[in-house]
C-alpha cells in the first residue's frame, strides 16, 4: 500500500519532535528513514502505525486519510526495536496472537503459523520461549508475527539494532529477499547509513525532525542537498578557508574564490575517494606523510597530514596500495581531484552543494 | 543470574574474596550473633506456642480450636481476607499500572501515599477510621441516622484491614511492571488487540507471580493484623472478634491452652506463606531477570 505524510509535526510538549514533514513511499518499495538518533524518525514511523498521533497533518495509506483509524485497525505490521516478544508465550503462540484476535479459524493459524515458521527459518523451534532464543531468532519471530495477518504495510524500527555486525549483515541480506519474496510495502528506522544503503530502494534522511533529503541511495551519496546529508552520508572532508589575494586558502591548500569577498571565509567539503596520491613526490601537487593506514578488508582507510599540520581522510583500494608501494611514514603527494562548496561566508549555500567543482591539473589550478 | 555472579567471585579475583580472608574469630562472632538474634527472638517463641499449645495433649488443643465463639472469630477473618484482597488486588494492579505505564502530574504523590500505611502505626489507622466514622465522628451522626453501622461492626474491621493490606499487591507489582516497560502491550495493540485483550493476555500473564506473591503477602497481613483492627472491632465476643482478637480475650481468661492454640494455628499459616514467599520470590525474581534482558538488548544502542 501507498503511504503518504502530509505536512507532518509532532510536539511532546514544547519539544517539536517532528516538524512539517511531506513524503510519500509507493506501493511495494522499501524505504529506510535515516538520521541521527533523536532525529525524529522512529517518531515518524510511530505515527504511521498510528501509536503516536500527529500534531498537525495528514497521514494517508493508499490514499485514505488514517488519522482517526486506531492502530488496531490500520492493518499494519510493527515490529519493535527490543522486538517485544510475548515473553509469556511460545514462539508459535507469538506468531498466532494476531490471527487469533482477528478471529481466524484455528485449522488456518495453524497453516499459517507452519508456514510461516518455515519461510521464516524457524522450523522446529515452534516450542520454544523467547528467551531460548538468539538475537538473530528473535528479530525474525518479530517479523514473522507482525506479517502473520498479512498487513499491507510493515514498519521496523532499528530492526538491527540489538544483533551483533555478523548477523547483522545476515539478517540484512535476508530483509532484502523477504522484501523482494513478498513485495509487502516497508518502512525502516535506522541510524546507520551504511545499512540504509545497502538495504533500501530510497532513503529519507532526519535532522533534529526535518527532513533533510528523500531519493535513492545513489542520489543521497552522490548529490546530497546539504552539508548534513554529505557529511551523515559517508566521510568528507571539511576544510575552513579564507579569501586571500583572490585566492582561498588554507595553509598550503588553494582553491577558487568562489565570488568570495577579500578576508571572508568559504567552506568546502570532498569525499575521500576524490584524494589522489602518489608516490612520485613530483606527481602532484601537495606534500603530505601517510601517518596512518587502517586496514578495512578490501580497501585501506588513510590518514594524510601536510607539512603545516593539516590531517586529510582518503580511501585507496588495497592493490593500488600495494601498486603504489606505499606504506605508513612515507611521503606521498597529491591533490584533490573534486570538490563542493559548502558555505560562503558563514551563509549557508545549500543550492551549491551538490555542484561538483574539477581540479584538473596543476597548471591550470589557481 | 546471582548464582553466576557469585561463581565469577569465587573463581578469578582472588583479592575480592577478603570475606573468606578474615579471621576466624570475626567470621564465628558473626555467626554465633546472627544465629543467637534470630533464635531468642524468632524461634524460641515460635517453639514456645507449640509447647504451650500441646501442654495438655493434642486431643485438647484441637479441640479448643472448635468453640464456637472461636469458629466464629475463625469465619470473620476468613470473611475479611476475602474483602480486603480481591479489593486490594484490584487497586493494587491498577496504580501499578497507572504508575508504570503513564506519566501524570501527581505521579510522585501516589507512590508515596501507597507507602502511607507502612509508616503510619496500625492503631493511628484505626483510629482515622472511629474519627471519620464514629458516633461522634465527621459522618458518625450521619450514619446513626440512616441505622448504618461502621465502627465496632464487620465494615468497620474491613475498612482498617484494607487500609493495612493496601500496599502489599501495589508495591510488588510497581517495579516489575516499570522494568517490563509497555513494548509488549504496543506490540499487542499493532496486531490488533484491544485494550482488555492485551490485558489479559499479553499484561496479566507476565506479571503472575508477582501479583501472586502480593495476594500472598496481603493474605498473610490481613488475617493477622491486630493494631487497627482491634481499635475498630469493639471486642464483642462470637461477633466482631477476629482470630487475633480472639487470642487476646482468650489470653486475658487464663485460657492459655485455647491461645495458644490459634496462635500455633496461625503460626502454620505463616510458615506455610513463607514457604510459598520463598518459592514464589525465586519465580518473580526469574520475570524480572526476563524483563531486564529482553530491556537491555534494546539498550544497547
Amino acid at each position: 500500500m501507498s503511504i503518504e505524510l502530509r505536512n507532518i509535526s509532532k510536539r511532546f510538549g514544547d519539544v517539536a519532535a517532528v516538524q512539517n514533514v511531506s513524503f510519500k513511499v509507493a506501493e511495494g518499495e522499501l524505504v529506510a528513514l535515516l538520521g541521527p538518533s533523536g532525529g525524529g524518525k522512529t517518531t515518524v514511523l510511530r505515527m504511521i502505525a498510528g501509536l503516536e498521533q500527529p500534531t498537525e497533518g495528514d497521514i494517508l495509506i493508499r490514499g485514505q486519510r488514517v488519522n482517526d483509524v486506531s492502530v488496531q485497525k490500520r492493518n499494519i505490521g510493527f515490529v519493535f526495536q527490543g522486538y517485544a516478544l510475548f515473553k509469556t508465550m511460545s514462539v508459535a503462540d507469538n506468531i498466532a496472537f494476531g490471527l487469533k484476535i482477528k478471529k481466524w479459524p484455528q485449522a488456518e493459524i495453524n497453516d499459517r503459523v507452519a508456514e510461516l515458521l518455515k519461510l521464516f527459518g524457524l522450523d522446529g523451534l515452534g516450542k520454544r520461549f523467547p528467551h531460548q532464543l538468539s538475537g538473530g531468532q528473535r528479530q525474525r519471530v518479530a517479523i514473522a508475527r507482525s506479517l502473520a495477518p498479512k498487513p499491507s504495510v510493515l514498519l521496523l524500527d532499528e530492526p538491527f539494532g540489538a544483533v551483533d555486525a555478523k548477523i547483522r549483515q545476515e539478517l540484512r541480506d535476508w530483509l532484502v529477499h523477504l522484501h523482494d519474496e513478498l513485495s509487502v510495502t516497508t518502512v525502516f528506522v535506522t541510524h546507520d547509513q551504511e545499512e540504509a544503503m545497502e538495504v533500501s530502494n530510497r532513503i529519507v534522511i532526519f535532522s533534529r525532525g526535518n527532513l533533510e533529503q528523500i531519493g535513492a541511495p545513489q542520489e543521497v551519496y552522490e548529490r546530497p542537498s546539504n552539508e548534513f546529508v554529505a557529511r551523515f552520508i559517508g566521510v568528507l572532508n571539511v576544510l575552513e578557508l579564507r579569501v586571500e589575494h583572490g585566492v582561498a586558502r588554507l595553509h598550503e591548500l588553494t582553491f577558487p574564490n568562489h565570488g568570495v569577498a577579500e578576508g571572508a571565509s568559504l567552506r568546502i567539503g570532498f569525499r575521500p575517494y576524490t584524494v589522489q596520491i602518489s608516490p612520485d613526490l613530483s606527481e602532484y601537487r601537495y606534500r603530505a606523510t601517510l601517518k596512518h593506514v587502517y586496514f578495512l578488508g578490501v580497501q585501506l582507510r588513510l590518514e594524510l597530514e601536510t607539512p603545516s599540520g593539516l590531517t586529510l581522510r582518503t580511501r585507496i583500494t588495497k592493490d593500488e596500495f600495494v601498486r603504489l608501494g606505499l606504506a605508513e611514514d612515507k611521503e606521498v603527494s597529491f591533490q584533490i581531484r573534486e570538490y563542493r562548496v559548502l558555505s560562503r561566508d558563514g551563509f549557508d549555500m545549500s543550492p551549491e552543494v551538490s555542484a561538483v567543482h574539477q581540479l584538473p591539473s596543476i597548471a591550470e589550478n589557481i | 543470574m546471582a548464582g553466576s555472579t557469585q561463581k565469577r567471585w569465587t573463581s578469578g579475583h582472588a583479592k575480592s574474596r577478603r570475606g573468606a580472608e578474615d579471621p576466624w574469630y570475626v567470621r564465628w562472632i558473626l555467626i554465633v550473633v546472627s544465629l543467637g538474634f534470630a533464635g531468642i527472638f524468632l524461634v524460641l517463641p515460635l517453639v514456645n506456642v507449640f509447647d504451650q499449645a500441646l501442654a495438655k495433649g493434642w486431643q485438647i488443643a484441637v479441640g479448643s480450636l472448635g468453640d464456637p465463639d472461636t469458629m466464629s472469630a475463625m469465619k470473620l477473618t476468613a470473611l475479611v481476607s476475602a474483602i480486603c484482597v480481591p479489593l486490594n488486588t484490584l487497586f493494587g494492579i491498577a496504580a501499578a499500572w497507572l504508575i508504570a505505564k503513564f506519566e501524570f502530574p501527581g505521579k510522585a504523590l501516589l507512590t508515596t501515599l501507597i507507602d502511607l500505611p507502612f509508616s503510619v502505626s496500625p492503631v493511628v489507622s484505626g483510629l482515622l477510621y472511629v474519627i471519620l466514622f464514629g458516633l461522634k465522628g465527621y459522618f458518625g451522626p450521619w450514619l446513626d441516622r440512616h441505622d448504618i453501622q461502621i465502627i465496632f461492626a464487620v465494615p468497620g474491621i474491613v475498612l482498617a484491614t484494607i487500609f493495612v493490606t493496601f500496599p502489599f499487591v501495589a508495591r510488588e507489582l510497581i517495579p516489575l511492571m516499570q522494568a517490563q516497560g509497555s513494548d509488549q502491550e504496543q506490540a499487542a495493540l499493532t496486531l490488533g488487540a484491544t485494550g482488555w485483550q492485551t490485558f489479559w493476555h499479553v499484561t496479566l500473564p507476565s506479571i503472575k507471580w508477582g501479583l501472586l506473591y502480593g495476594v500472598i503477602l496481603c493474605t498473610a497481613r490481613a488475617v493477622g493484623e491486630f493494631g487497627a483492627v482491634s481499635v475498630v472491632s469493639g471486642h464483642i465476643t462470637g461477633i466482631t472478634d477476629t482470630l487475633p482478637l480472639r487470642i487476646e480475650k482468650l489470653d486475658k481468661e487464663y485460657n492459655s491452652v485455647a491461645a495458644f492454640s490459634i496462635a500455633a494455628l496461625l503460626a502454620v499459616l505463616a510458615l506455610l506463606t513463607l514457604g510459598l514467599k520463598t518459592w514464589l520470590e525465586h519465580r518473580q525474581q526469574r520475570e524480572l531477570d526476563l524483563a531486564q534482558t529482553s530491556s537491555d538488548s534494546s539498550d544497547e544502542h
